[in-house]
């Protein structure tokens, strides 16, 4: 495996450019320096011109990993950001694992920084060890005389671009234990004035994504699907696409999914498509309608529950709640969400003349398509290659266990002749009506308050399609039957709450669902913050200073006590301008820590706009600040536009949802301003792609609530529940 | 068919068939691959160039209707004062995330900005309601645009 990177773009042109430095790991494992690329899988490229290249094992989808891997290497190598470019690492699971996730390549869960943060700095600073040295030998001084700054090498009366000292540096053995730059002594890391290293390329329309990919002589693939999900093909009629240009041929996929049509261009296969009719096998299919599913759920809530979550005692709870002075109760549900990437998937497959697959794709799990790639090919993983492009969005929705899409390219693909590349074009319909939903859940929670309005008692039921179970993450996710990605965020919440007792119901279903940005957080966020300030309410206490009474007692609570009074603070927590209303949450998620004040204006029935939100975050050290208040201002955006309306919904196994039109995405004149404060920490750093997606929706909810007097939404999304947003 | 275009400057002739809509001719046979298909119906913007220097949706641009007519798309903004003033101020601001609408937005932004040179935070809402960003950049692309409005005073 390790050797099978020899054809990247990144190692090429060796002999053009005279000598080359790679530091990366070895068959072993050691972090290691060479000449060649042959004898390790690297982490970065120093060639002799001084041109410095991070090799990055995340995708970038906007998140940030091209800039903050980046970031790592320059500082620990002493060079400016204009000093270092980066390239995507091909799929190697052994080496560009995340190393959170065991021996997957991937990007999810908000780990890219959080498991990149040491493993790149010690690949830079064993580049800077080994060039120094080099350094330190050719001019005979001590190595300790020497540094790096700018890319040159300095000291002892010595000044040298490190490019000069690549040769000698590659055959160099590296320290088992670089050493790291301290906190005092970056430059970089926390510096907010660092910039993406994606920007001007996808300003200028030079950036290639999955979809622009041309290659020579290749053909459209689109597939022809049911409107009912889970369908198959019986047959299928194309007479009325022959008489489409370029229209090529139709077929069954082997796995009868639909039937894939062939053209010579993006137009021409949408065309042929849609003129291809099918005849579809439904006994296998969905059939029921949302409105089933929803009963299905609300009903488990009330059944009693199949796990006992944190193996407390029901009884005794249910014996609080007796005796409690003032019982609240709420039933939530939420529905099925599509994820709606701006780039519909897509990816593009060649069988080079030597019979490897290459697989072009936007890959964010690489591990996926490579071992089912192997399977369908019949191949061994070496002869597969997995080109990483660019990707417009994913939230999620790339990230399948199956390989979806990238399954669905190979199976039109070995249909073929294999002698032009194919490229796989999904159309927005494709995407809004292929399922992967965020699955539907219910929760149902009573919260018992004593006459002082303490909370004695908290039952919380949540009922839901487990997403990890039966995927390869169920050994990592799933314990005693618990699908922890359905109660993450409620059984694990850091505030300290007496007689808690969570129930889980998995309601099992035939549509597809996946993990949608912040996965179980997007609905146990909301129901714990909506009845945090439900009970505050009940109990006459300041929504702020009743959350803060649950978050001492360590530094979990310490961390989200300190977000929410810092949003507080900076959103003039109380004082809202007239004509407005402010709603608070807070969260922990993904291992970060986000408050959200949501300031509106107007009423539901008269519409209410987002004026203003304000955001704290604590994600441990903040590598790169202004990516994460980008995070912070696309995380909530993302769960603010959800929550107003947008919903998936099925009549009859079919979803009645096509395009933009119908799931409506958050427009510029949805929200208003977003003020994100970052806490200054030393903790390591931890994800932020996610975690500022699950206390924007509740926090949205408190405030129209305030605004208005009456509840909060239950059941989203809100504008269903007669909510008007203007 | 063959139809003959004026594309940022040039003049290209393509060979397609009637109807085809104008985002697949620049995408698929001119290669141009910065103007992006997103939606495919007018809802989001992504596909968004500029006709006789007015913003257009190109799905819904019919190549037949677009003969005669000045294309320009986000590979030439460069070249166009306004066009590198946003552009400049998109770097100074990383407006973009993942990036797939950035060029539609920039389209429409120069668009915008070629209008009314000064735009309120409520004029850059109602002129860019139609460019869909599913990252929610939307409080940088309005900096970005009274950003690139300083750029030109200046």
């Amino acid at each position: 495996m390790t050797t099978d990177t020899s054809r990247r773009g990144f190692l090429k042109g060796t002999a053009a450019v005279g000598a080359v430095l790679f530091i990366g790991a070895r068959p072993d494992g050691a972090m290691a320096a060479s000449g060649e690329p042959t004898m390790l899988t690297p982490f970065v490229r120093i060639d002799a011109d001084g041109a410095v290249t991070a090799i990055v094992k995340h995708i970038e989808f906007g998140q940030g990993p091209a800039t903050g891997l980046t970031t790592l290497i320059a500082e620990e190598l002493g060079l400016r950001m204009d000093q270092i470019s980066y390239d995507f690492a091909p799929s190697n699971p052994q080496v560009y694992n995340n190393l959170l996730f065991g021996p997957f390549q991937g990007t999810g869960g908000s780990t890219a920084m959080a498991n990149s943060f040491m493993q790149y700095r010690q690949a830079g600073a064993a580049a800077r060890a080994v060039l120094i040295e080099a350094a330190a030998q050719a001019w005979g001084v001590e190595a300790s005389e020497l540094d790096i700054v700018d890319g040159q090498i300095t000291g002892a009366g010595n000044e040298a671009p490190l490019g000069d000292f690549v040769a000698s540096a590659a055959t160099l053995e590296v320290p088992s234990e670089p050493t790291l730059k301290t906190p005092d002594q970056w430059r970089l890391i926390g510096d907010a004035s660092v910039r993406r290293k994606d920007s001007a390329i996808k300003g200028n329309g030079t950036a290639v994504f999955g979809m622009d990919l041309h290659l020579p002589n290749q053909m459209i693939a689109m597939i022809k699907r049911p409107d009912q999900l889970g369908a198959t093909v019986l047959s299928f009629d194309d007479s009325g696409a022959q008489g489409v240009k370029g229209f090529i041929r139709a077929a069954t996929l082997p796995n009868q999914a639909g039937v894939a049509v062939y053209a010579e261009n993006t137009w021409a296969a949408i065309q042929a498509r849609d003129a291809v009719t099918v005849e579809w096998d439904l006994s296998n299919a969905e059939s029921r309608s949302s409105d089933e599913i929803k009963a299905e759920i609300m009903a488990a809530l009330d059944a009693p529950a199949e796990y006992n979550v944190n193996k407390t005692d029901g009884a005794a709870t249910e014996a609080k709640l007796a005796e409690a002075a003032t019982v609240v109760e709420e039933t939530f549900y939420f529905p099925l969400l599509a994820h709606a990437p701006m780039e519909p998937m897509n990816c593009t497959i060649e069988q080079t003349a030597d019979g490897k697959i290459v697989l072009h794709d936007g890959a964010q799990i690489p591990t996926g398509p490579h071992m089912a790639f192997a399977q369908i090919f019949q191949l061994p993983m070496e002869q597969i290659e997995i080109k990483t492009l660019l990707t417009g969005g994913s939230f999620g929705r790339r990230a399948t266990p199956e390989a979806d899409y990238q399954v669905e390219a190979a199976l039109a693909f070995v249909m073929t002749d294999r002698s032009r590349p194919m490229k796989l074009v999904w159309t927005r319909e494709d995407d809004i009506r292929g399922g992967y939903y965020r699955p539907a859940f219910g929760h149902k929670v009573r919260v018992g308050l004593d006459g002082d309005g303490q909370i004695i008692a908290w039952d919380h039921r949540i009922a839901g399609q487990p997403i990890m179970k039966g995927t390869p993450f169920e050994q990592m996710v799933v314990q005693d039957g618990v699908d922890h990605s359905s109660v993450e965020g409620a059984s694990d919440t850091p505030y300290q709450i007496p007689g808690a007792h969570f129930g889980l119901t998995d309601v099992k279903k035939a549509t597809n669902i996946l993990w949608w940005r912040a996965v179980g957080h997007t609905h146990t966020a909301y129901v714990m913050e909506v009845m945090m300030e439900k009970a505050a309410k009940a109990a006459g206490i300041d929504p702020l200073d009743f959350r803060l009474a649950y978050l001492t007692g360590g530094p979990d609570q310490e961390r989200k006590a300190g977000v929410l009074r810092l949003a507080a603070e900076k959103a003039g927590w109380g004082n809202a301008p007239a004509g407005r209303a402010q709603g608070l949450a807070v969260h922990k998620s993904f291992g970060s820590y986000v408050a959200e004040v949501v300031e509106v204006s107007g009423t539901p029935e008269d519409g209410v706009r987002v004026e203003k939100v304000t955001c704290a975050v604590d994600c441990g050290v903040p590598v790169n600040p202004d990516v994460i208040k980008a995070q912070m201002e696309g995380g909530a955006g993302y769960g603010i536009g959800h929550a107003m309306r947008d919903h998936i919904t099925l009549t009859d196994g079919a979803p009645d949802q096509y395009n933009f039109p119908d799931y409506e995405p958050l427009r510029i004149t949805d929200i208003g301003a977003i003020d994100v404060h970052i806490v200054q920490s030393m903790e390591p750093p931890t994800g932020v792609g996610e975690p500022a997606t699950p206390p924007s929706a509740p926090a949205l909810a408190n405030a129209i609530a305030a605004a208005s007097g009456t509840a909060q939404v239950a059941s989203l999304p809100m504008d269903d529940a007669g909510v008007r947003f203007v | 068919m063959a139809f003959t275009l004026n594309l940022n400057g040039e003049t290209r002739e393509v060979d397609a068939e009637a109807g085809t809509p104008l985002l697949w001719v620049i995408r698929d046979e001119l290669k141009l691959t910065g103007t992006k298909f997103g939606c495919g119906v007018a809802s989001c913007g992504a596909c968004t160039v500029h006709l006789d220097g007015q913003p257009a949706r190109s799905c819904q641009t019919y190549v037949d209707d677009a003969e005669g007519i000045e294309i320009t798309t986000i590979e030439a903004m460069a070249e166009n004062k306004i066009g590198a003033a946003v552009q400049q101020a998109w770097v100074e601001l990383d407006v973009v995330q993942c990036g797939y609408c950035q060029s539609g937005q920039i389209m429409s932004a120069v668009g915008l900005l070629s209008e009314n040179p000064k735009p309120t935070a409520d004029d850059i809402d109602n002129y860019m309601y139609g460019n869909a960003c599913r990252c929610a950049t939307y409080q940088r692309i309005r900096a970005g645009i009274q950003r690139a409005a300083e750029i030109l005073e200046a």
